[in-house]
């Protein structure tokens, strides 16, 4: 199944797991079965219009989402799908 | 070490919901950014001109407005850089006076870093780390590893593994352990991120950030105290994730609310390099939503961020204060650094041709009025990023020591003879 990794932020909601697998065929799907399972997840990383909120990175296998087809994206078996904060300048 | 009660709080900037003063740095309700909230009443009853200009000249002089808790223990000496009225170059924009604020000799590393490190570093050691670290495009690198070293913390720098050699160099010799991601910034970024939350390190852009960040506003502060108490009518900055820029404008607004300088109007600007110009591009389209850039591919490359974390707050900031945008390509970064090291004996790095070559569009194009002040920040200096004019300054010309080769050489130059 595929892997989630959980920012440190968000940890307090998934019992301090830094991974988690859930399924789904795209990452909304992923997201939403992510909150299934740790309720109050999601609402952290999409906004009340379901968008990706501004601060959110969200990468599937290293590559950032808005590159590919956002929540649309395709998930598959053996991939890692990583939520990072955005960061600042150096 | 006394307690100040100045520094009050962690505030999210989306949200406002308050957090303690550990080290975290996004708010874990909405992932907006953590920032430094002040007790600017408890502030105002001591923090005067008088004041200031009693303490040494360093960044340190306005520590009140700094988010630490004790007395600064690292980087005492930073900052305060010169503020230098550029005559010929003005009159090479065609814009009626100029000053550069000049951090390309910001002690020790020659870039505007030491601020943030500076601030960062000395939270670190109130917050008890032993070991720091960061994600830099190469001279936040080159401050951590010289602070955290003269502080006598274990540092880590991770940077992109194709910097000038003069970024990796001047790491490398103070000892810390430099580690070259295969990649862009924003890989070496996202990869912090997971290691910052691992290792239990301060990242001095990752988990301290809301410190770090706050140092760049010591830049604003010691702009308004050169020209005399007060604003600049326009600043030039350069952005990568646009942090800069936008604690400039809040150093700008805390002295005006603090009385420090009479309330005035003034305009921020932003340079980026046209190869990775996120911000720029969102500006010109109108835009608040920041789209990144996958493949940065600019000779500024301490300013080839693609997903600029501040991109979204430097916007408003140059919106708020009548601010604009502009961005240029690598041959104009380069002439854009000759004619300030030509006008005025300064040599910036890449970074400082951005700013130099996007503040004669903005001159041009009369968004900052030629009959009207101007800074441009420059933020690091010229020998950290040599191989962006080599072959394109000129080469010596080389003779023997003869004499008659000599006069032949300069014969028919103006001015030569005596």
């Amino acid at each position: 199944m595929p892997i989630v990794r959980i920012p440190t932020p968000l940890r307090k909601l998934t019992n301090n797991l830094e991974e988690v697998t859930v399924s789904g065929a795209t990452l909304g799907v992923v997201l939403d079965e992510l909150n299934a399972t740790y309720p109050g997840l999601s609402e952290r990383i999409v906004d009340e219009n379901g968008v990706i909120r501004r601060f959110v990175n969200i990468f599937v296998n290293d590559e950032d989402v808005r590159f590919l087809q956002e929540k649309e994206t395709p998930i598959q078996e053996a991939d890692v799908v990583s939520i990072v904060p955005a960061i600042a300048g150096g | 070490m006394s307690t100040k009660p100045w520094f009050s709080n962690l505030k999210c900037r989306e949200c406002g919901r308050l957090y303690e003063k550990e080290a975290i740095h996004i708010c874990e309700f909405d992932f907006g950014p953590l920032e430094a909230a002040y007790d600017y009443d408890a502030i105002r009853e001591v923090f005067t001109r008088e004041l200031i200009e009693s303490r040494p000249q360093t960044m340190w002089r306005y520590r009140e407005l700094l988010p630490i808790d004790g007395e600064p223990t690292v980087g005492t000496q930073v900052g305060f850089t010169p503020l230098v009225k550029a005559d010929r170059l003005a009159k090479a924009l065609g814009i009626r006076e100029l000053w550069i604020k000049n951090d390309s000799v910001n002690y020790p590393t020659l870039s505007f870093k030491d601020r943030v490190v500076s601030v960062a570093l000395s939270r670190a050691r109130e917050l008890g780390f032993k070991v720091v670290a960061c994600a830099s495009t190469g001279n936040l690198a080159n401050s951590v590893a010289a602070n955290a070293a003269n502080a006598g913390l274990k540092s880590y720098v991770l940077i992109p593994s194709n910097l000038e050699q003069g970024k990796v160099l001047g790491s490398l010799v103070y000892g810390t352990n430099v580690i070259g991601i295969k990649g862009p910034y924003d890989q070496v970024n996202r990869l912090c991120s997971e290691i910052a939350g691992k290792y239990g390190w301060g990242f001095v852009n990752v988990n301290l950030r809301p410190y770090y960040a706050e140092g760049s506003k010591t830049m604003g502060f010691e702009i308004a105290e050169q020209l005399g108490w007060k604003l600049p009518r326009h600043t030039v900055v350069c952005m990568a994730s646009g942090s800069l820029l936008t604690k400039l404008h809040k150093a700008y607004k805390e002295f005006i609310d603090l009385d420090i300088v009479p309330k005035s109007d003034f305009s921020i600007h932003g340079a980026q390099a046209s190869g990775c110009s996120p911000i720029s591009t969102a500006f010109k389209a109108g835009t608040e939503m920041v789209k990144p850039v996958q493949n940065p591919d600019t000779i500024a490359k301490s300013l080839a961020i693609g997903t600029p974390a501040d991109g979204y707050y430097a916007i408003r900031s140059m919106k708020e204060t009548g601010g604009s945008c502009e961005d240029c390509t690598d041959e104009e970064i380069v002439e854009g650094i000759k004619l300030l090291a030509e006008t005025t004996g300064i040599f910036a790095e890449t970074a400082g041709g951005v700013t130099v070559a996007c503040a004669r569009k903005l001159i041009a194009s009369g968004k900052i009025p030629k009959d009207e002040s101007a800074v441009l920040c420059i933020t690091g200096h010229g020998l950290k990023t040599q191989e962006a004019i080599v072959g394109k300054v000129g080469e010596p010309r080389v003779i023997g020591p003869s004499l008659r080769e000599f006069e032949a050489l300069v014969a028919d130059e103006v001015g030569a003879k005596s």
